[in-house]
């Protein structure tokens, strides 16, 4: 059994809500830069930046960050396959937006806060995804949330995005078991 | 593609799908080393070991740099200062670097299948560095891989390997990497060294003793150093003699297509498989090789580093 938690239309306005937030919270978009978080947060990146160049009237900047190498169970599952980080901007001083799809343990947001460090010194860094799941395993929140879903560990939430080849929906799926 | 293998020991025993999935990973930690901050945690924590039972000084650098450069431990063990030296057993090494929570074995052996059965009790992760006449995996991966990087695919394409066939562990597991990847291999060099059964391994192989024919329409020439030291009886009269035929020099260079890529495994024994122009010159990607096995040795580690597919949820 699989329940709609976004149609295309909501995700749409959730995003662009996402956007608002970011911009009221960060006034000078001159500091803003937007990075997606492999492979989830990529596209999710490229979509808040494209809205809040509308707001600033300028472009922002959105990059992506392979996690990978940073994560803390790499000796416990198969290895991860490797894909690329893009970060073609200097992160020193900017405010970076880090974007994933889905927040869950919390885990793949440290390793990211670890991959940024590899690249320069950030004044500050917010988090943005997507869906909340809940179950977290560390002390971290997101500063930007299109939606709270309470889940249990069973089951998957699946977002499906138009750049990716899915039709613009996020449900929350059963697990096959 | 998940990767399950504990360790790697020859290059026979590979899927195209693993092979790539190796030569794909390591483009990935090519790119990385490119970066001003070249260091990754992924072996944090890890101990490896780098067992080199016979000397060996770029397999053991490549694989040491590799090893730190994800961030591992490394302790180098060679055989002139060790206790094998005093007669202990390798197993027994081996069980004492265990019990020293060694969690990587890179090993170096002149004997045939010593990865092998190491493999068989070790409980680190064992990585052949060359045994014997064998196999030496991590080499025919950077072999492909700079073949790949710079012809794009493997598939349909002609590799020609040019030497000391019988005795090297280098061709072997280029042989094995090509034709499961799709390339022909032409396989030249005296017949002493270049034994007509080869061509019994794969229906890809083929046998010539022509120099011409070999060099003519080949896509890549790999050329092997000619191995004295592994060579229990003399294979053919002298080093000169060698050069004189099978050597790779200026005259014979025009016998090569403009594109095809000069590869050679090192140590280079210049002005007798090749003449220094040629090694120096513009189609060598020589030094290429050593930089790609870098990259190579880094994919290897993190794979074999992972856990068996046992799913752990959570993003």
């Amino acid at each position: 059994m699989n329940s709609l938690l976004l149609d295309s239309t909501t995700l749409g306005r959730t995003v662009a809500r996402m956007a608002h937030e970011i911009a009221e919270r960060n006034q000078n978009g001159a500091d803003v830069v937007v990075i997606g978080i492999q492979s989830g947060g990529v596209f999710l990146a490229r979509r808040l930046a494209a809205q809040l160049q509308g707001i600033y009237g300028q472009p922002v900047p959105a990059g992506i960050v392979d996690v990978s190498l940073h994560r803390d169970d790499l000796d416990q599952r198969s290895a991860p396959m490797l894909r690329p980080t893009e970060l073609p901007f200097d992160l020193n001083g900017r405010t970076v937006v880090l974007v994933d799809d889905v927040l869950y343990s919390g885990r793949t947001a440290r390793a990211a806060l670890d991959a940024l460090h590899d690249f320069g010194r950030p004044s500050r860094v917010q988090l943005a995804v997507l869906v909340d799941r809940g179950h977290r395993e560390l002390p971290i929140r997101a500063d930007f949330v299109g939606k709270n879903v309470p889940t249990s560990r069973t089951q998957r939430v699946e977002v499906s995005l138009a750049e990716d080849g899915g039709n613009n929906t996020v449900t929350l799926q059963e697990s096959k078991a | 593609m998940k990767w399950n293998r504990r360790h790697l020991l020859d290059l026979q025993a590979l899927s195209a799908e693993e092979l790539t999935l190796i030569l794909d990973t390591a483009r990935h930690f090519k790119s990385l080393g490119e970066r001003p901050k070249k260091k990754f945690p992924a072996l944090l924590g890890k101990t490896v070991v780098n067992l080199f039972v016979e000397p060996s000084t770029r397999t053991r650098i490549s694989f040491e740099l590799a090893a730190v450069r994800l961030s591992a431990d490394v302790i180098n063990f060679t055989a002139e200062a060790s206790s094998l030296k005093k007669g202990e057993t390798l197993k027994d090494t081996v069980r004492n670097l265990e019990a020293l929570q060694a969690d990587f074995v890179i090993l170096r052996h002149s004997a045939s299948g010593a990865p092998h059965f190491l493999s068989r009790f070790a409980k680190a992760h064992v990585v052949n560095a060359g045994d014997g006449a064998h196999e030496h995996p991590t080499q025919g991966l950077l072999d492909t891989f700079t073949i790949r990087e710079k012809k794009g695919s493997l598939a349909g394409l002609k590799v020609t390997i040019l030497g000391d066939i019988l005795y090297s562990r280098v061709a072997r597991s280029n042989i094995w990497a090509l034709v499961r990847l799709g390339a022909k291999v032409t396989l030249c060099g005296p017949p002493t060294l270049v034994p007509r059964q080869l061509e019994s391994l794969d229906p890809n192989i083929r046998v010539t003793w022509d120099l011409e024919e070999a060099l003519r329409d080949a896509d890549v020439v790999n050329i092997l150093r000619i191995q004295h030291e592994r060579q229990r009886v003399t294979m053919f009269p002298s080093v000169g003699e060698y050069a004189a035929l099978f050597g790779l020099n200026p005259t014979r260079m025009r016998w090569v297509k403009p594109n095809a890529l000069i590869m050679h495994p090192g140590p280079i024994n210049r002005g007798v498989e090749i003449e220094s122009d040629i090694a120096d010159g513009n189609q060598s990607v020589i030094l290429e090789q050593v930089t790609n096995g870098l990259a190579v040795r880094m994919a290897v580690l993190f794979l074999l580093n992972g856990g068996r597919s046992s799913e752990v949820a959570g993003t």
